[in-house]
Parts: C-alpha cells; structure tokens; sequence
C-alpha cells in the first residue's frame, strides 16, 4: 500500500491546525492585554443571550435581506463543514467516503444531498453579497474605513466561500462510484456530464484534485481568520456571552474616583496627610491607549465584523461627524494589533513607539461628536459597545488632560459652582413654582 | 379653576414630620429651563389633581451629574451624586419620579453603586399607573384623533426599555399614534444627550434635531410629543428652522395630559 498521500495529508493538516493554534495563542495573549473585569455574574442570562444571539442571529433579521442571506451562509457554512470530519478520516485513513460503511446508503444519500443543496444555496446567498459590497454599493460598505484592507479582505472571503462551494460540488460529481450510488447527487448530477467526455483516467485526477483543494483551503480559510473580520465566527460566542448585562444607559462608575470621592467627604480624613510610603501610584483615570481598555473592550475589537450596522444607525455619523462607532472598534483592533507586533519584536516587552489609541488613531473630534445615544450599541448583532471606548477615553481627555471643549469646561464649572449645567443660583431652584 | 400649586418641600414636610409617597426630583432643566418648567408645572397640577403626596427637595437638590458623567468628568459626577445620596438618604427617600430621563437613568442605575438606592420611575410610568389606579382620568376629546408622533428620548427608550408607557397615554387620549420610520429601539437621538447640549455641535453637514425633526414632520403630525426636556427643545428649535411653529406643536406627555384635563 501506498502511505504517502496520508503521511502528506496528515502533514498538511498538522502544519494548518498549528499554525491555526499560535495565532489563537496571539489573540489570548493581546486580549489579555486588557484590564481585568469582573464578568463572573448571572452566568444563566449570559447563556440565553450567547444562545439567541450569536447561535440564533437574532440581531442579524433587523435587517431582513442581509439576514436572511446571512443565516443561509452561515447554517451551510457549519453544516456543510460536517464533510471535513470525513475529508479528515478518510484522508488520514487512506479510505474512500468513509460515510458511506459506518451509515447505510439512504442516510448518507440525504446528509450529502442536503450539504449539495446548501452549497448552492451559499453560492446564491454569496453571490447577492458580493453585488451588494461592489454593485448596489450599500452606503454602510462605503465609508473611509471600508477601504483598502478592509474593503478586500470583505471579498476575499467571498471568493473563498465561492471556491470551496465549487470544489465540494466539483468533488462529488467527478465521483464515479459517488455518481453511480444515484443517492445524494442531488446537485452534482447537473454537473457530472459536464465531465462525462472526460477519460477514466483524468476523472479521479480531477476527483483527487478537487478533493485536496477543497481541504487545503478550508486549513487556508482557517489560519485566514486571524487577519479578517471573519474571526467574528469564532469570537461571536464569547464576545455575546461577556456582553453588556446592565441597562444600556447605565455606565460603570470608575472605582478609583470612589475611592478619591470618599476620602473627600469623610470629615474625619486629613486633607493634608503625606500620602503613605508605599502608596501604589496614583490611578491612570480613563483610557488613552488600548492597554487602559478592559479585556471585554478588546475582545470586542477583535470580533467586529466591520458590517457596520453601528454606524449606519449613529445619529453623528448620519449627519456627516467624523465619528464611525466601526471605526473606534477597527482602529482599537488595529491599534492591538501594532502592540502584540510590537511586543512579538521585542521578546515579549513593550517598547514604547510613542503612539497611542488616542490622537495616533481616534482623534478628539470624533470622541466629541457622541451623544452616548447607544444606537451602536443596540445595532451590533454581536454585542459590541463601542460607546463604552468613546466614554473611557472622554474620562481620559478630561480628567488627566483637561482637555474638554470649553462649552462643556463652562457647564462643567457651573455645576462644580451652583449644582446645575447653567449660571442659575442653587437658591433659585424652586422659584418656577412662584412664577405663574 | 385654581391657580397657585402646591409644591411641599421635603424639609417643610419633614418638619412636620410627614413622609410623601414620593419624591419629584425636578432636575437642572425642569428647574430653571423656561420651557421645560411649563412641563414641571403641568406635571405638579396633575399631581396635585389627583392629589398625590409628593414633595420636591427644592434648593437642597443638585445637578444629578448626568453631563459631568457624560462628558468625561467622573470626578465631578460622583461629587453631586454622593451629595445628592445624602440628602435623599437623610429624608429616606423610597421613590423618586422624575420627568427627565436623564436623571431618571442616572439615579435610577448610578446611583445605587454609591449607596442610593431608591425606587425611580419616569413621569410617563407614573401617569400611568395613577391611570390605571383610576386617580386620574383622561378625557382625551380634544385630541380626539388628532396625528401624534412620539420622539423616544434614548435614555428612557434604548437605554432603559420604556417604549409603552408614554405611547399607551397617548392613545389614551384618542388621538391618533403615528410613529416615526425609526422609533422604539431604533429611534434616533434628538442630538442633545451625551452633555451635547451644552456645546456647539462638532463639523457635519447637517444638526442631528433637524434630521430628526424632519423624520418626525414626514409623518405629518399635528404634534410631536417628547418625554424629555432636552429633546423638548430640539424638537422645537428644529421646528421652528422648519418654519412649522404655526402648524405643529412640541410637547410633552405631561402638558397633553394637563391640557386635556384643563388644568
Ligand atoms: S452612542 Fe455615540 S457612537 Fe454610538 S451611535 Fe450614539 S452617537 Fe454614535
Ligand atoms: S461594532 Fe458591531 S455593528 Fe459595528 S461594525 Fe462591528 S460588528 Fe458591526
């Protein structure tokens, strides 16, 4: 017996899985970046919310179209991924349809029939993506941040749904003893005259061919996650689980201020103590660069699938603001991104590049033009807060650089003064109920 | 009918050692606000119709620092809010309405992490609970089937999930409800949260209470009904650079339910 097909198979798909695993190794270690919270809480909520909305997509069908394709695409892409379990073994094993000895022929007949239908169903639902990305030209596709990488890397995977879903068919219509079953070729019975001119040689090369192409792209796709919106697949599930448990408008209250706060009106403090010796230094307030954001917000950056949808609902954005809630997630993760490279260059320290989140990718302009609306918030089909970044990093702006506008440095100093956002005396407060 | 409203303050009735069955917290701009006192007013004539014990903190109440918060000022936000837990918990406040949902969201999530802890309901939740109680009713004839859109303020809507309240008045009144080709969880913001309005707006083509308004004109209401003082007066800015002052009104749940009754 000839061993050498399954020695470079097994080969192939231990080089493709390693690779696979250093680069979740990567995103753990840049995730980890993060500061720790605390989202041990109301496991049984958190559940339900990963069950409906990364497994059910419940957020996707606000918008139908793009929902309904979306679901296609993704139910063919994970039930059509059953076949690879048997690429593997038979690949591996040396057999041929290894399917077709453990299940009896009119089971096996329909689970292949079914992938061979949602094939075509994916290269539909793909299709329709692509001319609504480059044809139609949906405006959410079109924004600054939608070009270069992001605008490609968003057809690339669409070209290699398109590629996989032709070879599978390709594979099984090709399959002489698969054809002559007469049971599942749904599809591919279309396509095998196609290649009935063919000699009885050239059909298995053509068989073979397609076979190895269909796995070694599936082990392509996968390490091609990594450097793609499309990592949204896999982090979906954990990003909805640690997603946002509390009303929407309630924003954490930061717990160093607490503490500052408490001392402040304890009458028995002394307000001229020396601070203690060993007195940790004093908390960085707010977020300026990614390493003051929390493991959750970066997790969020990672698992943006740049649809969006945020965008498109934000009232700033809709009325021209440079503020694009996608692009504070795209520019956190690339931001990331540029310090774990960093890192990775520098045997595991960070060296400062004299770059930050702040100002190096996400300008004032942008963090000033929100209304904390929470319309992103909502919108995100995967529970990302985009809002919550824009939020650390106001505090940052404010209370380590004062660098507030100063329409909001006069609000804020007649609050400090009279209790309200107006020059209004406190002592004025109930006067309306005098006035007719 | 009667002019002068009752207004007891939490110290007055303290004193007299009473104890309302709830607290209005009037806030920042239903105290001073010209406009947005009427909807304070009109809000108090309704209490004081159907007679409910309720009290205001008067000059002991302080911005809720909702702005402070929303502006970056975390310092500032837990300085009034410690202050204003004090006060409340001093006079042991259990429920607190508000007509403003920037309070409501603040006192109502906020607060409680710095020790107040209270009850908060919006004004619109309120009314309707003194309707459904019968201690209010509503005769609603001269809004009989006039076209009423409503502009979900996002603190009340989004960020707390009270859609029905100020919509059931509404239809309450028999007029007719038309919504907004955003609403509900999709509304869009009037432009004023997130301290917004109390800055000029950052470079756009266009003020966001104008693209709003003009979503809620292309439903060609007779009114816009708002639930907040702030986009109260968005609404009615964008109105006004519509030049619609003289066919459609802004107004709030508590003034349409004070006219209806004549008060
Ligand atoms: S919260 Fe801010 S970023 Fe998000 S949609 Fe509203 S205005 Fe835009
Ligand atoms: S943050 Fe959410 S809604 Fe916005 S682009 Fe990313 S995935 Fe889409």
């Amino acid at each position: 017996m000839n061993y050498l097909p399954q020695i470079l198979f097994a080969i192939i798909l231990i080089a493709g899985i390693g690779f696979f695993a250093k680069n979740v190794l990567r995103l753990r270690r840049n995730i980890n970046l993060g500061k720790d919270v605390d989202v041990s809480d109301n496991k049984p909520q958190r559940w339900k919310n990963m069950a409906k909305i990364a497994l059910g997509q419940t957020k996707m069908v606000v918008r139908p179209i793009a929902g309904f394709l979306h679901i296609i695409v993704y139910i063919g892409f994970v039930i059509i991924n059953i076949e690879v379990l048997e690429i593997i073994i038979d690949g591996l094993f040396g057999t041929h349809r290894i399917g077709l000895k453990v299940l009896n022929t009119s089971i096996y007949g329909f689970l292949i029939g079914s992938f061979e239908v949602l094939a075509v169903l994916v290269l539909v639902a793909v299709i329709v993506f692509w001319i609504r990305r480059n044809i139609i030209k949906i405006k959410r596709f079109l924004s600054k941040e939608m070009t270069g990488w992001p605008k490609n890397d968003g057809n690339i995977i669409l070209y290699f749904e398109v590629v996989l879903m032709c070879l599978f068919l390709v594979m099984n219509a090709t399959d002489v003893q698969f054809q002559e079953l007469e049971s599942g070729n749904v599809i591919s019975q279309y396509l095998a005259p196609l290649f009935s001119g063919l000699s009885k040689s050239t059909l298995p090369l053509i068989e073979r061919s397609a076979w190895w192409l269909h796995i070694i792209g599936i082990l392509i796709f996968l390490n091609y996650l990594y450097y793609s919106k499309h990592l949204h697949i896999l982090l979906a599930f954990p990003n909805t689980f640690y997603g946002k448990l509390i009303p929407q408008g309630q924003f954490k209250n930061n717990d160093a201020v607490t503490q500052e706060v408490k001392l402040m009106m304890d009458p028995n403090a002394d307000p001229f103590a020396a601070p203690a010796e060993d007195a940790p230094d004093p908390e960085k307030f707010g977020a300026s660069d990614v390493t003051d954001l929390s493991w959750v917000q970066l997790l969020n950056s990672y698992t943006c699938t740049e649809c969006g949808r945020c965008t498109s609902e934000c009232p700033a954005n809709q009325t021209g603001k440079k503020l694009s809630p996608r692009k504070i997630m795209m520019d956190t993760r690339d931001r990331l991104e540029e310090v774990g490279k960093n890192i990775e260059a520098n045997k595991g320290t960070f060296v400062d590049d004299g770059k930050q989140l702040l100002g190096d990718y996400i300008s004032h302009e942008e963090l000033w033009a929100c209304t904390s609306c929470n319309a992103c918030v909502q919108a995100c089909p995967v529970s990302i807060d985009p809002l919550s970044i824009i939020m650390d990093m106001r505090q940052y702006l404010v209370m380590e650089q004062s660098a507030a506008p100063s329409d909001l440095n006069n609000m804020m100093g007649n609050i400090e003064n009279n209790g309200a956002p107006w020059p209004f005396n406190q002592m004025d407060r109930l006067n309306w109920a005098e006035e007719s | 009918m009667e002019n002068t409203l009752r207004v007891p303050t939490m110290a007055e009735l303290f004193a007299a050692g009473k104890q309302p069955e709830v607290l209005f917290w009037v806030g920042c701009a239903g105290s001073f606000d010209d406009r947005a006192k009427k909807i304070t007013k009109a809000f108090v004539k309704i209490l004081n119709k159907a007679n409910v014990s309720f009290a205001v903190l008067g000059t002991e109440e302080s911005c809720s620092g909702d702005p402070a918060k929303r502006s970056g000022n975390e310092f500032l936000f837990q300085m009034q809010a410690v202050t204003n837990i004090e006060v409340m918990n001093a006079y042991e406040v259990k429920k607190v309405v508000t007509a403003c949902p920037h309070c409501f969201n603040t006192l109502k999530n906020e607060y409680p992490g710095l020790g107040g802890n209270y009850e908060v309901v919006h004004h619109t939740q309120f009314l309707k609970q003194l309707l459904s109680e019968g201690r209010i009713t509503m005769e609603g004839g001269q809004y009989k089937g006039k076209r009423i859109t409503f502009h979900d303020p996002c603190y009340l809507g989004r960020a707390n999930g009270v859609y029905e309240a100020p919509r059931e008045l509404i239809q309450k009144l028999d007029a007719e409800l038309v919504e907004m080709k955003s609403c509900k969880t999709r509304g869009l913001c009037c432009g004023a949260g997130g301290a917004q309005m109390f800055k000029e707006p950052e470079k756009g083509d266009k003020d966001i209470n104008i693209e709003r308004t003009e979503q809620a004109l292309e439903t060609k209401p007779e009114i816009i009904a708002a639930g907040c003082p702030f986009c109260n007066t968005m609404m009615t800015d964008g109105v006004k650079n519509k030049e619609k002052e003289a066919s459609v009104a802004v107004m709030d749940i508590a003034e349409l339910i004070a006219t209806a009754e004549d008060l």
